[in-house]
């Protein structure tokens, strides 16, 4: 089995992320980047299905120069291969550009499952795999905090409001993938040795064959208008428990008539 | 003319969603609000949409767009847009919206909003306000292009609104197309709740890190139950296994807006406060003073949740008793 995954490399989580004013696009620059913690999942995912049943996992990225350094995580927890898209034409893209890139790439490759996680962990629209399933022209299996592989039949667990429900549909499908659906591997020094000897093929707009009607910020149909903050929550009041705190927020809640 | 704003209608748990009324309020005050009502809904649907705005209603019963998931009603929806040209569709942030939207903002080349917390028509020109990187910056954003608008909308955005119309129904036929048939759903699970549920509840008691298990969320509980309020927890008390994803508060849990919000344990990450912050008033227990969710606590104490909580639900055992 062919999996696909895509991925995306975001600012380390510990980092507060800035937005420019000027460009209304976050900064990215001499920030430090990792695998996203989200796709991490979709990696893992998928080389727990082809542990079991053979076949090849191969990461797709979109980023600039600094993402490499995600690009190996995905390699060193044993991805087989990578695909980096990198060309300063596909910075500024929206959802819709992106997805139109990452199907450009995936259909030059061979693929049964395309995997991808819900949403990325930075700028979290959600839009593009729905959008990347479409242009594919493949069912879009979404939310799944299980997925299992027989012969042509994937099944997931979709979350709902209520529950879950259980999804069917036959290869070739795109998945999605919930935060709670494995605990990713950490990589293992071979793990990690081996991913530099792994070829990242990299792929340029022209490659893609797509132009500046759909990447990049002249082919997004998402215009940011004003970038601000929003209004802050007046002060309150911070005490330290001398051991009448509970007390304190008993009477506190008894003065705005909330008990 | 007025501007015409259709709402993707929403049923949840065999019930119009609160977001779909949420949304239909404001429909209505954009422009005319027309609803597309796709697979089996309760008898009064149409009757609850009209009551909240609704002019006209497109409709079909048939299962397939339950049966069959998504991508029936993203055939539908692109057949009825391109006929009718709506300015703006508004679509709910649930599983179902999300994938619909996703899938139809491909299809009709248009992109799509998300995550919109308020819109805005200037001379037909859309104009949304969107919370961005966890609510940290408020951003307004609009789409180019001449065509209709996709707009997915956070929970809570809106207030609900009665509004009487009389909606008429026009019946929609269900695509027959094999390819967008390709999706079965074949069993449906709900997990039983107990209590009051998050998103309608009016107090919300939370734990999130700071209490270090799941047993420890009993107190809550308890704390919860005196409170009339329902207990949600972080994500990190999620990931954790302590309690069910349904609890999880914040930009990948819920969105709630109660009168008030306890905050048992949880240091304030960014991602969680995009879930709570519209609280009316919130209180934060936690032993760092450093945390940052005293930035936004009206009452923050400092201290030992497991002194500090005990001892408030003495108390209030105590007044009620008093």
């Amino acid at each position: 089995m062919n999996i696909v995954v895509c991925a995306k490399v975001v600012p380390l989580s510990s980092v507060t992320i800035q937005i420019d004013p000027a460009t209304k696009r976050m900064v990215r620059k001499d920030v430090s980047q990792e695998l996203d913690p989200q796709a991490a999942k979709a990696v893992e995912e998928a080389l727990r299905l082809t542990e079991k049943q053979g076949g090849s996992v191969t990461v797709v990225v979109m980023g600039g120069d600094d993402a490499t350094i995600g690009i190996r995580g995905a390699l060193a927890m044993g991805a087989t291969a990578a695909i980096h898209l990198s060309d300063p034409a596909l910075a500024g893209s929206d959802a819709l550009g992106t997805a139109k890139a990452l199907a450009a790439a995936i259909r030059k490759e061979p693929f049964d499952l395309v995997i991808c996680a819900t949403e990325s962990s930075d700028s979290y629209t959600g839009l593009v795999p729905g959008q990347l399933a479409q242009l594919l022209g493949v069912p879009p299996l979404t939310f799944a905090t299980s997925l299992t592989v027989e012969g042509r039949t994937v099944t997931i667990k979709r979350q709902s409001e209520g529950g879950y429900d259980v999804v069917t549909s036959e290869l070739p499908v795109l998945v999605t993938v919930t935060t709670g659906i494995n605990e990713p591997r950490y990589p293992t020094l071979k793990g990690i040795m081996g991913a530099k000897k792994k070829e990242i093929r990299k792929y340029t707009a022209a490659d893609l064959g797509l132009g500046p009607a759909e990447i990049g910020e002249s082919g997004a149909r998402e215009k940011v208008l004003t970038v601000g903050r929003p209004p802050a929550r007046p002060a309150g009041t911070v005490i330290k428990d001398e051991g009448q705190g509970g007390k304190q927020i008993a009477d506190f809640l008894a003065n705005l008539k909330l008990i | 003319m007025a501007d015409l704003i259709w709402v993707y209608g929403d049923v949840v748990d065999g019930k119009i969603s609160r977001a779909t009324l949420e949304m239909l309020s404001k429909a209505a005050a954009l422009g005319r609000a027309e609803v597309v009502l796709l697979g089996p809904a309760p008898d009064d649907a149409v009757h609850t949409l009209s009551a909240h705005g609704a002019s006209k209603v497109y409709r079909s019963k048939d299962p397939v767009y339950r049966e069959c998931l998504t991508l029936p009603a993203v055939e539908t929806m692109a057949t009825l847009i391109a006929a009718h040209r709506p300015r703006v569709v508004l679509f709910a942030s649930s599983y179902g919206g999300r994938d619909v939207a996703a899938a139809l903002s491909a299809k009709l080349d248009c992109g799509a909003l998300t995550d919109v917390g308020d819109l805005a028509l200037r001379d037909g020109a859309l104009e949304a306000t969107i919370p961005a990187l966890g609510g940290s910056y408020q951003n307004t954003s609009t789409l180019s292009g001449q065509g209709t608008k996709l707009v997915l909308v956070r929970p809570k955005a809106f207030e609900i609104k009665p509004n009487e119309k009389s909606a008429t129904v026009e019946e929609v036929p269900p695509p027959r197309d094999a390819a967008v048939l390709k999706i079965r759903v074949t069993e449906r699970m709900t997990v039983t709740r107990e209590g009051p549920q998050l998103e309608d509840s009016r107090v919300i008691v939370s734990g999130g890190r700071g209490l270090k298990g799941p047993e420890r969320f009993a107190i809550l509980q308890e704390l919860a139950a005196l409170l009339g309020g329902a207990v949600g927890a972080t994500r990190a008390a999620v990931d954790a296994a302590w309690v069910p994803y349904a609890l999880q508060i914040g930009q990948t849990g819920k969105t709630v807006k109660p009168d008030l919000y306890v905050a048992c344990g949880i240091s304030g990450a960014i991602q969680h406060l995009a879930g709570m912050k519209g609280s009316k008033t919130i209180v934060a227990i936690n032993t760092d003073p450093e945390a940052p969710i005293f930035q936004v606590a009206d009452l923050g104490v400092v201290g030992d949740v497991f002194k500090v909580v005990p001892q408030l639900i003495e108390e209030l055992k105590k007044r009620k008793r008093g």
